[in-house]
């Protein structure tokens, strides 16, 4: 635990006494102690918070209809409106959330872990297994992402499961690319030569020394990605082919006010707007990361 | 010269990567393909078996996959059951709209995101320049489908000045002679023809010009600051010669390297964000083809012109890095 002290100090230098996992303890208290970065991440908490409780929180059942009350504008009974079946779309607008947070972080989990430990493995090794995925990232990265996307849902069928399959298959090639990357430059470097020297064994010096050191800029990726994993899901969703419309999904909220848009606005522009609020807060959030790792980069 | 020549080559085993991964994609389908895509319409056991020999569904898997390959390479791109046509007519129908309307996104994106970027860039650090960037960012995080939605609000809903689906008014008939319309309706002669489907241009090629324009600006400024630091524009500064051309003549051309690649990958989101905006202005475009085939059930289509899309990808990708060895002949491929 005495390292996570060490990791109190500010902009602490990424090798030497304090090591690599202090130093992101470090960065992460820095960027929560900036403006914007406090401010993003208190908006992606309240979400996070909406998303659990939303049952708590929502004023009604998300898919109680009202006929009776179908494409009512903002009012002080239902705040956001209604839709065209009367549901209110504030509940719904509180249930998306889920979706939106759900999709995004499991889809991050499951290509930064895939791809990083294939990136540092490969870029470690070298050889036969790393040619192959190289390969295979090329092949991945001639198909533009919601293309990709889009022809794999057309044929696996809309689901959340599905969804997140989809967006996987394809997802971890950045970090298989990053992590590979960062690895063939630690290689070099003396420590790594240093602990070769002293006979560690090669896959304890992948793990103690190389992976921490390629974590941060990992970590970079990983939040930005959140956000964009987001926007693909509600694209997805808004052309119909990805969250089936039974479960309240942001992008086929939008979808479905695109049909009334010229007699109710509120139908799609409010899950648009809280899906943009969620995204742009993950987007800063990441730039300050990537700021607060990487000074240099400022100003780019 | 022999740099391009490898490149070419390389571009030849992800071609056909891609052109297997589209062969597959039927192949993800819960069930029998041909069964799937007839639906609910009465056809005999003998019919579908007969499909299915046609689409060479009944050999093995080896054998259809050199099939498909071979006929990809011939332009054959398989029949589409549901329309009762060659896919290679569906696609070749709906390829000038979406030519058309990606032309202007791009003449838009560019218009807007060069002199933002480079202003930006010029003024590093300024208030001028810090909302340049947070408004990009907003941009960046922004879901190109609902910024079309609000356009159509503040154009059409609003202010009812511009059309929100279509090439052309219906009532409008134009002879049908390249599939582009600009040049069609020019060919008949019809002014107003050709102003009725430039306007049918603006909102989606704004939409989708808006969007690529930000991340572009983004990539023109970093380029552009950087490029402003270095010795050979300070040397040019000391000259004498006037800003206009150290920014023009020295940074900016220096500058729009780097930008052109990164443009090249961004256009992989131009790409997909053309089958969401044709779907919201109703563009009779290529996205628009996948998308209704989606729903159709019509898989031939979707597995064919998602090849096309990422074959389209690799073919810019290709330009763009032979363009680079010639704007930079320090780059080695």
């Amino acid at each position: 635990m005495k390292s996570a002290v060490a990791g109190l100090a500010p902009a602490a230098p990424a090798r030497g006494m304090t090591g690599p996992l202090p130093q992101i303890l470090g960065v992460l208290r820095k960027v929560l102690r900036s403006p914007v970065g406090a401010a993003s991440a208190a908006v992606i908490l309240a979400y996070v918070l909406v998303a659990v409780f939303a049952p708590v929180v929502a004023p009604y059942a998300p898919d109680a209809t009202d006929l009776g009350a179908r494409l009512r504008p903002p009012s002080a009974e239902h705040r956001f409106g209604t839709d065209g079946l009367g549901r209110d779309i504030l509940t719904r607008v509180l249930y998306g959330a889920r979706v939106s947070l759900l999709v995004g972080s499991l889809t991050v989990a499951i290509t930064a872990t895939f791809g990083t430990v294939l990136g540092v493995l490969g870029g470690f090794y070298r050889g036969t297994f790393d040619a192959v995925s190289g390969r295979l990232t090329e092949l991945l990265l001639a198909f533009p992402y919601l293309i990709f996307a889009i022809g794999m849902m057309a044929f696996l069928g809309p689901g959340f499961a599905n969804l997140v399959l989809a967006l996987s298959l394809k997802g971890w090639v950045e970090f298989y690319r990053l992590a590979r990357g960062e690895t063939l430059d630690q290689a070099e470097r003396e420590y790594v030569e240093a602990s070769r020297a002293l006979g560690q064994r090669s896959l304890r010096t992948l793990f103690r020394e190389v992976l921490p050191n390629v974590l941060p800029s990992i970590l970079v990726l990983a939040t930005l990605r959140v956000g964009y994993f987001m926007v693909l899901e509600a694209s997805l969703s808004f052309l119909g082919v990805g969250i089936p419309p039974t479960i309240p999904a942001w992008g086929s909220m939008i979808a479905e006010g695109r049909n009334v848009l010229f007699i109710a606005w509120w139908v799609s522009t409010l899950p648009g707007l809280a899906l943009l609020v969620l995204v742009l807060a993950i987007n800063l959030f990441g730039d300050r990361l990537q700021e607060a790792f990487d000074p240099k980069r400022r100003n780019r | 010269m022999s740099k391009v020549i490898k490149r070419l080559v390389a571009a030849v085993p992800v071609s056909l990567g891609v052109a297997i991964v589209a062969f597959l994609f039927l192949r993800f389908l819960p069930g029998d393909p041909v069964e799937i895509m007839l639906g609910d319409t009465n056809v005999t056991q003998q019919q579908v078996e007969q499909l299915r020999s046609e689409m060479n569904l009944d050999r093995p898997l080896l054998e259809q996959l050199g099939l498909f390959l071979a006929g990809v390479a011939g332009g054959d791109l398989g029949y589409s059951i549901v329309k009762n046509q060659p896919v290679a007519r569906l696609i070749l129908d709906t390829l000038p709209a979406t030519i058309e309307l990606t032309f202007f996104t791009i003449l838009v994106a560019i218009a807007i995101a060069l002199p933002v970027g480079i202003v930006s860039a010029l003024k590093a650090g300024s208030w001028l320049d810090r909302l340049v960037l947070g408004t990009t960012l907003v941009g960046v995080s922004m879901p190109a489908f609902w910024f079309g939605l609000l356009l159509i609000l503040l154009f059409s809903v609003e202010l009812g000045v511009l059309p929100t689906s279509g090439r052309i008014p219906a009532a409008v008939l134009v002879p049908d002679r390249t599939g582009f319309m600009l040049i069609d309706t020019l060919l008949a002669g019809d002014l107003r023809a050709f102003g009725a489907a430039l306007r049918h241009l603006v909102l989606p090629s704004l939409t989708l010009g808006v969007v690529f324009a930000v991340v572009l600006a983004r990539v023109v400024r970093s380029s552009m600051v950087e490029v402003m630091g270095r010795d050979y524009v300070t040397t040019a500064r000391s000259k004498g010669l006037p800003e206009r051309v150290v920014v023009i003549k020295h940074a900016l051309r220096n500058a729009l390297i780097p930008a052109l690649t990164v443009t090249g990958l961004q256009i992989g989101e131009l790409l997909g964000g053309n089958m969401i905006v044709e779907t919201i202005f109703s563009w009779p475009g290529l996205g628009r083809l996948v998308v209704s085939s989606i729903f159709a059930r019509d898989y031939v289509v979707v597995q064919a012109a998602v090849m096309l899309y990422a074959l389209t990808y690799v073919a810019v990708n290709l330009v763009v890095d032979v363009l680079y060895t010639y704007l930079n002949p320090r780059i080695a491929l």
